[in-house]
């Protein structure tokens, strides 16, 4: 591991002056993904700022009955919190299908969003990766990627985002709040993930040195009646292979609102909207559920050992609405 | 002038106070293993993946692993070795030996450590990933044999000794809300 210097930010203000100053430093929140690409040599700073102790770790009601999640609240607090658990359960869920106890503990909620791809050629240096070395190729293209994505990849990266909050977070229109030394700013999480095309290197749309400072999600009364379901392939602790996160309302046996959103097939979590605008007004069955995912599926392209995902999530979107539609009916 | 890249700092270990410089890139687990001579937390896989180094930082289990140990300034660390009293075992450890939660042993430090930590979460009222219903009005979860195992997921045993380690968190857990009533009573 290359050697590197150690802060320990104590004001916003004054950190986002650090990393301003200096491109080869990193934030270090849990570490429990960074930590990990430093030993491996995927991750070099010559600087740690250490974010732990800013005053970032609330979880608190909006004044128009959303929530805000500090960026350095921890997984297992942000589950464990009655109001996430009540007005966003599928969220709750979400963290909880992550990693384990003991790294739930350290991550945070910036740091999840933050994290890098599981994409085994990413996180192995003797191997060319667009991501980690723009320009020397991608081997998953034509290598070993039964789990990489069907949505929104390039022939220059096709790798999946690993979170399962994310997930969640984007079924729920979440908001990323930043501070950066050219000042403040917020991006929705639809817009915080570039797009791959030929830039796979470049993950988020934050600029350079910007900490988030917190996550807000704005009220969504359906979102009361949510759930996360997430597919692997063993029964715990490990990366999804296909996940989703959804809300329903039925009035009359009618879809009147939902929110669904896809984990493990692009290179961001994945809003499913053109599912949610087939289903809305639409009879609450479960064959208008599986048109409704064949129809965000209509522009996967799948790669030769991957192509498991497409019937994988349609079967999870109709399962999770057909659960969530009776419960409705009851 | 270069920025420094070793630091002095001061952590509570087993309720004893420690300070030493370390090298930024040393890990929480290095330092008690390989500077303070705590073995008893033991290195598996060193990357976050296997819950031999499991040890509780304020309380809360975490890898050490993947902590730094310079980021730990001010933190109570509590190990295996700082759990039984004098000769007496905590109860976690006598239920471990008694249902005899091991083969090998070398997981078993960490496991130990993990249930602890299942245990306060649990009392807690935290929920897991195999709650069925994780709102708050649902009620705490009972700690079944399903709970059990999916909480202690983040601790590997590779000789596969997981039903009497699944017993014996059981049976500590028994033994913990029975004090718990008495304590009430």
């Amino acid at each position: 591991m290359r050697e590197f210097s150690y802060e320990r930010a104590t004001d916003v203000s004054s950190a986002v002056a650090l990393l301003e100053t200096d491109p080869d430093a990193r934030w270090l929140g849990g570490g429990t993904n960074l930590v990990d690409l430093m030993k491996t040599g995927v991750e070099r700073p010559g600087r740690l700022v250490d974010v732990r102790e800013l005053p970032l770790g609330r979880i608190e009601s909006t004044d128009d009955g959303g929530l805000r999640i500090g960026a350095t609240v921890t997984n297992s607090e942000l589950a464990a919190h009655p109001e996430v658990r009540r007005r966003y359960p599928a969220l709750a869920q979400a963290v909880l299908a992550g990693a384990s106890g003991q790294l739930r503990n350290m991550a945070t909620v910036g740091g999840n969003l933050l994290q890098r791809t599981r994409c085994a050629y990413f996180t192995d240096t003797s191997f060319p990766c667009n991501k980690r070395e723009p320009g020397s190729g991608c081997p998953a293209a034509t290598g070993e990627h039964r789990n990489h994505a069907i949505l929104g990849a390039s022939e220059h990266c096709v790798a999946v985002h690993p979170s399962d909050m994310g997930v969640a977070l984007a079924a729920f229109d979440a908001v990323v709040a930043y501070e950066s030394a050219a000042g403040g700013g917020e991006l929705p999480l639809a817009d915080f993930y570039l797009p791959v095309g030929d830039t796979p290197h470049l993950e988020t749309a934050l600029p350079p040195g910007a900490l988030i400072t917190a996550v807000t999600l704005p009220p969504a009364p359906v979102a009361a009646h949510s759930r996360y379901r997430k597919v692997r392939e063993r029964a715990s602790y490990a990366f999804a292979i296909g996940s989703a996160a959804a809300a329903l309302d039925v009035a009359d046996g009618v879809v009147r609102e939902i929110r669904l959103a896809f984990g493990a097939v692009a290179s961001r979590p994945w809003r499913a909207s053109t599912a949610e605008r087939v289903l809305r007004g639409q009879p609450a069955v479960g064959a208008a559920f599986a048109e409704a995912a064949d129809a965000e599926l209509a522009a996967a392209q799948v790669l030769d050992q991957n192509a498991y995902k497409v019937p994988l999530i349609r079967n999870l979107v109709v399962s999770l609405l057909t659960e969530l539609a009776e419960e409705t009916a009851r | 002038m270069a920025q420094a890249t070793a630091s002095p700092i001061t952590l509570t270990i087993n309720g004893e106070p420690h300070t030493l410089t370390v090298d930024h890139r040393t890990t929480l687990l290095d330092v008690l293993r390989e500077r303070l001579d705590l073995t008893g937390t033991k290195k598996g896989c060193d990357q976050g993946q296997c819950g031999a180094c499991t040890v509780l930082v304020d309380g809360r289990r975490i890898v050490a692993c993947l902590q730094l140990a310079v980021a730990t300034e001010g933190r109570a660390v509590t190990t295996i070795e700082g759990l039984a009293e004098g000769d007496e075992l905590h109860p976690v450890q006598q239920a471990f030996l008694d249902l005899d939660g091991f083969q090998c042993g070398y997981c078993t430090p960490g496991q130990i450590c993990s249930a602890l930590a299942v245990l306060d979460e649990h009392a807690a009222g935290w929920p897991s990933a195999a709650t069925d219903d994780v709102r708050p009005e649902a009620g705490p979860p009972a700690l079944t044999p399903e709970e059990i195992r999916e909480r202690m997921s983040g601790n590997l045993c590779r000789c596969g000794a997981y039903v009497p380690i699944v017993q014996a968190v059981a049976k500590a857990a028994g033994q913990a809300a029975e004090t718990t009533e008495e304590s009430a009573a």
